[in-house]
């Protein structure tokens, strides 16, 4: 037996270690050393998502659509491998602009307009109601329940007990007290609040392991693991049908929407965004968030099916409600100490979910709604009240109260109509009205305050219309005839049916058509008029907030004059003088000031009293106030374009710039190659141009020298006249050779080469050369065979050109081969469609870089300084041109100390002398 | 006692020309074809001017001049370098390594012989 007395002081318990955590949380923040600068409990804040709804409401959806309860992870595991685009975009757009609530988020991207935050707050609050209504409904049916230990008796219906004697109205009594405490204790610019996000960690542990403990122990103790429990529902047809996925047109599309709309839940609902992004404090934490999250969230889901069938097989006839299986279950098993802490792990879920959802909810209620309202309220005289900070805290407080207050309400009026997870998917719809401002307003620069206004609106009022109102007509409070035969009877306007569309599901009825007329009136609103001025400037702020650098980027949309003595004293009116004071100091200090009085209260200044302002009353408000002090200059159209465009144009023309400077380096690389070329090809020219003086000079010396001897001197002897003007002969000879290779080469190279092409016997060309250089074999001494292989082959060639090139070779061979002992062989032979011809020596050879070179056009073979070069150093070149002329290939081989041999190929002639006369011809 | 002159050049027309030059002046003429035979000659028999070609097989012109400016004993010997190279940067550099003439081929004959007479002091 559970008395009512020990449930409560555990529970009370409880919520005190939650408040010692959270106050040492605070502590420990207050002295710099944050406890939740950890990615860990990053994640496990994000847990928070899971509420009573998870952990009683899926065991309860899965007794009645299987794995139906799915969906709502699904959702957020699959947005979560968005988060690193996404919810990094609005956390560092957060951070920037001092964000601190989804209403100031959007209301700042659409210029910071009041309506548009009292709009998303409205919707917030009305949206969220039935979800807190939701906790009180499943701490409150808990408690009843627990209360029968070991009894199970089904909770009165919710409103039928008497007012004062309904747990739910004390529950939600104590849940306003503790969040109040928790969440408004003092005010804070940027309205983080560590303690209650390290609370709210340690909840999310708590919730888990009850949950898992309820698991286990269904599974393991009462029944024997996952396969008995499985086998078992197998002979029940109900849940046989449970295990199969869904299996109609409807359930499939139900799927795919609770699956789209979880993922847009998990960003916008007010306390996924408080704890996401408002109090994220490193957005690095997100990385392990993403893989974190979803893994809790697949633990808390391992045994939801074993519970639900467990739940089924226990109590089959339906008796007992299948949202209660989790507690029950121990009970019927007779586990005090288990089903207590299930009740505790469900009122951890609970609180976790009230507590943040009510701060983040008052605080958009007070500077979204409330104080814009007041601040306006000129009878009132806020302008000139000295201290508002007390003012501001009261308002939040009461918000929290009245929010608690309200879903109590819902609670007593619609609470039964329907089940837990029911009533989470009509605030899930509700907050995913939020996602096409906000996704659109991060990603497309169009979005005007209109156009969020209109969609925001249009989705909301069909959300009321399709989800709200048919809650309270199944409740009683509206007729029912208004679900069934439509608004005055008019059946295409049947709420649930709207226009004829039936076979949906009611929530995927109402995301089709809420859906389709907020994205609808947000994209069509906003493309009739172009953004204004300050709608320009914040959406710059924020589509482009990885290019922005910090702070900076707003306060060039900004332009007037302001006096630091005016806006010190309005912030000290928010946050406190002293506070205000510090504040200031300390943005005076990071301009290396050493006191207030020398700050200059420029456009920054005034940017950073705003922002500072602004976590304390919002955005719109914020402006608003600092505006009265501060005479702006509005910025023309023009001038905000004029900025835009310039700081497009910086970065496309540092673009081109970095293009043409890559194009530059590229030119300069390869003019420095060219250059390289030239330098070589220059060099090249002065040798050869060295080269050819040389050859020139030295026959005329010996020309020049015996001319004037014989012209000077009549008496030299016969004997020695002859032999003079002999050698004079010969060295004009060489002089003439040399002449003609140089034009000879020039002749080929510029094309104007005369080529007598005709059928030419190889062999007769090799005989004819062989013979002729005869004598230069007999001088030196130097032997020679011939191999001639494949009898007369014939190639279409000049006949004169190729004993040109044989007597190149021959000569070459000769001059390289050493005295007495030199060798040269020549070698003929046929393959199928090429005659080649081989000439070796067994001279000193060509080392491998040389054979690269020798082809080249005044190169010669060894160092021109020691060994005089011998020839032009244009045989070889004009040899492999005329070669290459006749279709056929000149090459050496050789390795240096074995000799050389120099090869050439020609194709054969196949034609029979075809064309002889043709070729002829050209 | 006629001067010596040795001959230093691989191309052998000229050598027989400036050989004949020579020995119509009345010099003692020796020849050597590349630049080890031309510092053999001089050591062994030391000559008073040297006709030094540049392009030489085996040491170049520049090579043997250097050596001969090197030896102590050798410094009254006259170098009278001959090249058919007449760039700027080979008379610069051959002046430089202590030559004490620079001819360019093709030469004429009586400017060489009116060098070579005006180095051995013989006119005037």
């Amino acid at each position: 037996m559970l008395q009512g007395w020990v449930i409560a002081s555990v529970s009370f318990a409880y919520l005190g270690v939650l408040f010692a955590i959270a106050y040492y949380g605070d502590k420990r923040a207050d002295a710099g050393r944050s406890i939740i600068a950890n990615p860990t409990i990053y994640a496990l804040s994000l847990a928070v998502y899971c509420t009573t709804w998870t952990f009683y409401g899926s065991v309860g959806r899965a007794a009645t659509t299987g794995i139906g309860f799915l969906p709502i992870y699904l959702g957020p595991t699959l947005m979560a491998g968005l988060w690193w685009y996404v919810m990094l975009k609005i956390i560092r757009i957060s951070k920037a602009n001092r964000i601190t609530s989804i209403a100031d988020f959007v209301s700042s991207r659409y210029g910071k307009s009041q309506l548009l935050g009292g709009l998303v707050t409205i919707i917030a609050v009305v949206g969220i109601v039935p979800y807190i209504s939701l906790q009180l409904k499943a701490v409150s049916n808990s408690f009843t329940i627990l209360l029968n230990f070991p009894d199970i008796v089904m909770p009165a219906k919710a409103g039928a007990q008497p007012l004062l004697q309904d747990s739910a109205l004390y529950i939600a009594m104590i849940l306003a007290a503790f969040t109040i405490l928790f969440g408004t204790r003092h005010l804070d610019a940027t309205e983080r609040h560590e303690g209650m996000v390290a609370a709210i960690a340690f909840e999310s542990l708590v919730k888990l392991l009850a949950f898992l403990a309820v698991g286990i122990f269904v599974t393991f103790g009462i029944y024997d693991g996952f396969g008995d429990i499985f086998d078992r529902a197998e002979l029940v047809p109900r849940l046989k049908a449970l295990m199969t996925v869904a299996d109609t047109g409807a359930s499939y599309g139900s799927w795919w929407s609770l699956t789209f709309l979880s993922m847009l839940s998990i960003m916008f609902l007010p306390r996924q965004f408080q704890i996401a992004v408002v109090e994220n404090v490193n957005e690095r934490h997100l990385a392990r968030a993403i893989w974190l999250f979803p893994l809790y969230l697949l633990l808390i889901n391992i045994f939801v099916l074993p519970i639900a069938v467990g739940g089924i097989l226990h109590f089959p006839d339906g008796g007992v409600d299948a949202d209660t299986f989790v507690l029950t279950l121990p009970m019927v098993e007779r586990q005090e100490a288990l089903a207590l802490f299930v009740f505790i792990g469900g009122l951890s879920a609970a609180t976790g979910m009230v507590i943040v959802e009510t701060i983040a909810l008052s605080t958009m209620v007070c500077n979204d709604l409330v104080m814009p309202v007041l601040l306006r309220w000129k009878a009132l005289r806020l302008q000139e009240e000295q201290d508002l900070s007390g003012l501001l805290l009261a308002i939040r407080r009461w918000a929290i109260a009245g929010i608690l207050l309200l879903g109590y309400v819902y609670f007593r009026a619609a609470g039964e109509a329907y089940a837990l997870v029911s009533i989470g998917l009509i605030s899930f719809a509700a907050v995913a009205q939020f996602a096409p401002a906000i996704i659109g307003g991060i990603y497309w620069k169009g979005g005007t305050r209109a156009g969020a206004i209109a969609g925001l609106a249009a989705g909301f009022a069909v959300w009321i219309y399709t989800l709200l109102l048919p809650s309270f007509a199944k409740s009683g409070w509206l007729p029912l005839g208004f679900i069934e035969e439509g608004l005055f009877g008019v059946a295409l306007l049947r709420p649930q049916q709207l226009f004829g569309l039936a076979g949906l599901d009611e929530i995927s009825h109402s995301l089709f058509w809420s859906m389709l007329a907020n994205i609808g009136g947000y994209v069509a609103v906003s493309l009739r008029r172009r953004p204004d001025v300050v709608e320009t400037g914040q959406a710059t702020v924020f589509v482009d907030v990885f290019r922005h650098t910090e702070g900076s980027a707003s306060s060039r949309f900004w332009r007037g004059s302001a006096q630091v003595q005016d806006l010190l004293p309005l912030i000290g009116r928010f946050l406190g003088p002293e506070r205000a004071r510090a504040s200031f100091l300390a943005y005076a200090r990071r301009r290396k000031l050493s006191s207030i009085d020398e700050l200059q209260a420029d456009a920054d200044l005034v940017h950073y009293a705003e922002a500072l302002l602004a976590g304390a009353i919002g955005g719109a408000s914020a402006r608003v106030m600092v505006a009265s002090v501060v005479k702006e200059e509005p910025l023309g159209r023009d001038e905000v374009m004029n900025i835009l465009d310039e700081a497009s144009q910086v970065r496309a023309y540092s673009r081109q710039l970095e293009q043409k400077s890559r194009e530059l380096e590229a030119a300069t690389a390869e003019l420095r190659a060219a250059n390289e070329r030239l330098k070589e090809l220059d060099r090249m020219k002065d040798d050869f141009m060295s080269t050819v003086t040389h050859e020139l000079r030295t026959p005329l010396t010996s020309i020049r020298a015996f001319s004037e001897i014989l012209l000077e001197d009549p008496n030299v002897e016969p004997g020695q006249r002859a032999k003079f003007v002999a050698i004079i002969v010969k060295e004009t000879e060489r002089l003439t050779r040399l002449i003609n290779q140089v034009l000879d080469m020039a002749k080929i190279e510029s094309g104007n080469a005369e080529w007598h092409t005709v059928e030419v016997d190889l062999r007769e060309v090799i005989e004819e050369s062989v013979a002729a250089t005869s004598s230069l074999f007999g001088d030196k001494r130097i032997g020679l065979d011939m191999s001639i292989e494949g009898g007369a082959p014939k190639v279409m060639a000049d006949r004169d050109r190729l004993i040109q090139v044989m007597l190149n070779l021959l000569s070459n061979a000769v001059k390289f081969c050493e005295e007495a002992r030199g060798h040269v062989t020549v070698r003929l032979s046929a393959a199928n469609d090429a005659v080649r011809v081989d000439v070796e020596d067994n001279g000193p050879g060509i080392s491998e870089q040389d054979q690269r070179t020798i082809f080249e056009k005044f190169r010669q073979v060894g160092d021109t300084m020691t060994a005089k070069p011998q020839g032009t150093g244009l045989g070889l070149p004009i040899s492999r041109q005329i070669i290459e002329h006749f279709g056929g290939r000149l090459w050496v081989e050789s390795s240096p100390g074995q000799g050389a041999k120099f090869s050439f190929t020609l194709p054969l002639n196949r034609e029979g002398g075809m064309h002889q006369e043709e070729r002829a011809e050209k | 006692m006629s001067k010596r002159i040795l001959i230093v050049d691989d191309e052998p027309n000229i050598v027989v020309s400036l050989e004949f030059l020579m020995k119509r002046e009345g010099f003692e003429v020796a020849v050597a074809a590349d630049g080890e035979a031309a510092l053999r000659a001089i050591e062994e028999n030391r000559p008073d001017l040297v006709l030094l070609d540049i392009m030489l097989p085996k040491k170049n012109g520049f090579e043997v001049c250097q050596t001969i400016r090197a030896n102590p004993a050798w410094q009254s010997i006259k170098v009278v370098m001959l090249t058919a190279k007449g760039r700027d940067t080979e008379v610069a550099k051959g002046t430089a390594l202590g030559a004490d003439a620079y001819m360019t081929k093709p030469f004429s004959t009586k400017d060489l012989i009116a060098q070579v007479r005006q180095m051995l002091g013989l006119d005037g």
